[in-house]
């Protein structure tokens, strides 16, 4: 598993890989909605939480399909079928691997995108502990979305279609996470209902994705 | 270790194509699979890999000990020759000696640092084939291994697959063309086509053997 998860990492880093593609929307989406919107403060600063995590969830919808359609173009797919490594396992690292190059760098880089967007001071910290919370949820469904439609040819439409209904809680839950956390109300029970979802998808969902990958293997 | 295929049958997008196979294969044997395009080569070997269900019969050999390398070698092009085979060495749990075993085998040391990205297609075809070589596992499924091979490199890997026969291996090959390798043994898949088919496909008042 950490063979598989290091190659992915490898993978992502190196030219072709497409590291810097959601981190380069996620910031698109931040500096050109202050432009649309205008400049009033107050206006930006209520929106803000709801921006940024849309912003976030999108950019991790951007790289999903490649997660297993590469793998199963090259023809490693059927290979790691193959190998000692359980399926599931594979999944859950190269879940994890999406992870670490998509929701971990966007939770990093969206204190400073938060300025731009005139974030109340209160909800910066919030903000990081939410996306650090609810983004590993996003790309364990995300897994799954890609397990479905591994074998399509322009298989991103369908993905978005499936995956997105699947990303609502974790918005509405960390959206609000952020919100409340900006205007000092209390936030526990969003905070605790966005790790219960990001627990419950990365505990099951792997052995879905797995078995999804069996069937478009056949 | 023995390959045994007792009265198999396999499908593809939920025909069945070949039925009524029966082989057992020794420790140290080959097998070619000779037949026509489409006549389910590639089918048989993918259900022998574990990859698709059989329709009916049994496959002895458990799925651990089989390695498959199909049409496609599975390599990264963002990464070189060696640490494609490094990644597959460490998930068949095998250490870097494997790895340099494979290298020298089919002669890709002076390769060694260049990425996947830039080999011809006979060079990623040894490292495809380099790959069997780090998976550690007793039974090879390859499927055409020989395609874009040059005379020099049919030759290296009928020696790499002597050697693996040596030390006890077994080798399932589909293969249009002659590997070399007079020891093994030649499966011709017609008769095992489904009953239906081989009657659809008899010429036309010429003797059916299905109603012999």
């Amino acid at each position: 598993m950490i063979a598989l998860l290091v190659r992915d990492l490898r993978l992502a880093v190196r030219a072709g890989g497409g590291f810097g593609l959601g981190l380069a929307f996620f910031l698109l989406v931040a500096v050109l909605v202050p432009l649309g919107v205008g400049p009033e403060g107050g206006t930006l600063g209520r929106i803000a939480p709801g921006i940024l995590w849309v912003g976030a969830l999108l950019a991790c919808l951007l790289s999903l399909d490649r997660l297993f359609a590469l793998d199963f173009e090259d023809g490693s797919l059927d290979l790691l079928a193959t190998a000692p490594l359980p399926l599931e396992g594979a999944v859950a690292a190269k879940a994890l691997a999406h992870w670490l190059v998509t929701g971990l760098p966007l939770a990093l880089l969206s204190p400073v995108l938060g300025i731009l967007l005139n974030l109340p001071a209160a909800g910066y910290l919030w903000l990081v502990v939410s996306l650090l919370v609810g983004t590993p949820a996003l790309s364990v469904i995300g897994a799954f979305g890609a397990a479905v439609t591994v074998g399509l040819k322009r298989g991103g439409l369908l993905l978005s279609l499936l995956v997105l209904p699947l990303y609502v809680p974790t918005l509405i839950f960390g959206a609000e996470v952020v919100k409340r956390g900006a205007t000092g109300a209390e936030f526990a029970t969003p905070l605790a209902l966005l790790a219960a979802i990001t627990a419950g998808a990365a505990a099951l969902l792997p052995f879905a994705a797995a078995a999804a990958l069996r069937i478009n293997l056949r | 270790m023995e390959l045994k295929v007792s009265d198999l049958a396999v499908s593809r997008g939920g025909l069945v194509v070949l039925e009524g196979l029966d082989f057992a294969l020794a420790a140290g044997h080959a097998l070619v699979l000779r037949g026509p395009n489409g006549i389910g080569k590639t089918t048989l070997l993918r259900t022998l890999a574990g990859l698709q269900p059989a329709v009916a019969g049994t496959i002895s050999a458990p799925p651990e000990s089989l390695a498959y390398a199909s049409h496609s070698d599975g390599l990264k092009a963002a990464l070189d020759v060696t640490e494609n085979l490094r990644f597959w060495a460490s998930v068949h749990g095998l250490d870097a000696a494997a790895v340099g075993v494979a290298l020298d085998a089919m002669n890709l040391r002076a390769l060694a640092r260049r990425p996947a990205a830039n080999l011809s297609a006979g060079q990623k075809r040894r490292l495809g084939l380099a790959r069997l070589l780090v998976t550690g596992r007793p039974v090879w499924l390859l499927d055409e291994p020989t395609v874009s091979l040059d005379a020099t490199s049919v030759a290296l890997f009928s020696a790499v697959v002597r050697g693996h026969l040596a030390a006890g291996g077994l080798a399932v090959l589909a293969s249009h063309i002659d590997l070399g390798l007079p020891e093994a043994e030649v499966l011709d898949l017609g008769p095992f086509r489904p009953r239906r088919a081989r009657a659809a496909h008899a010429p036309a008042g010429g003797f059916d053997e299905a109603f012999a």
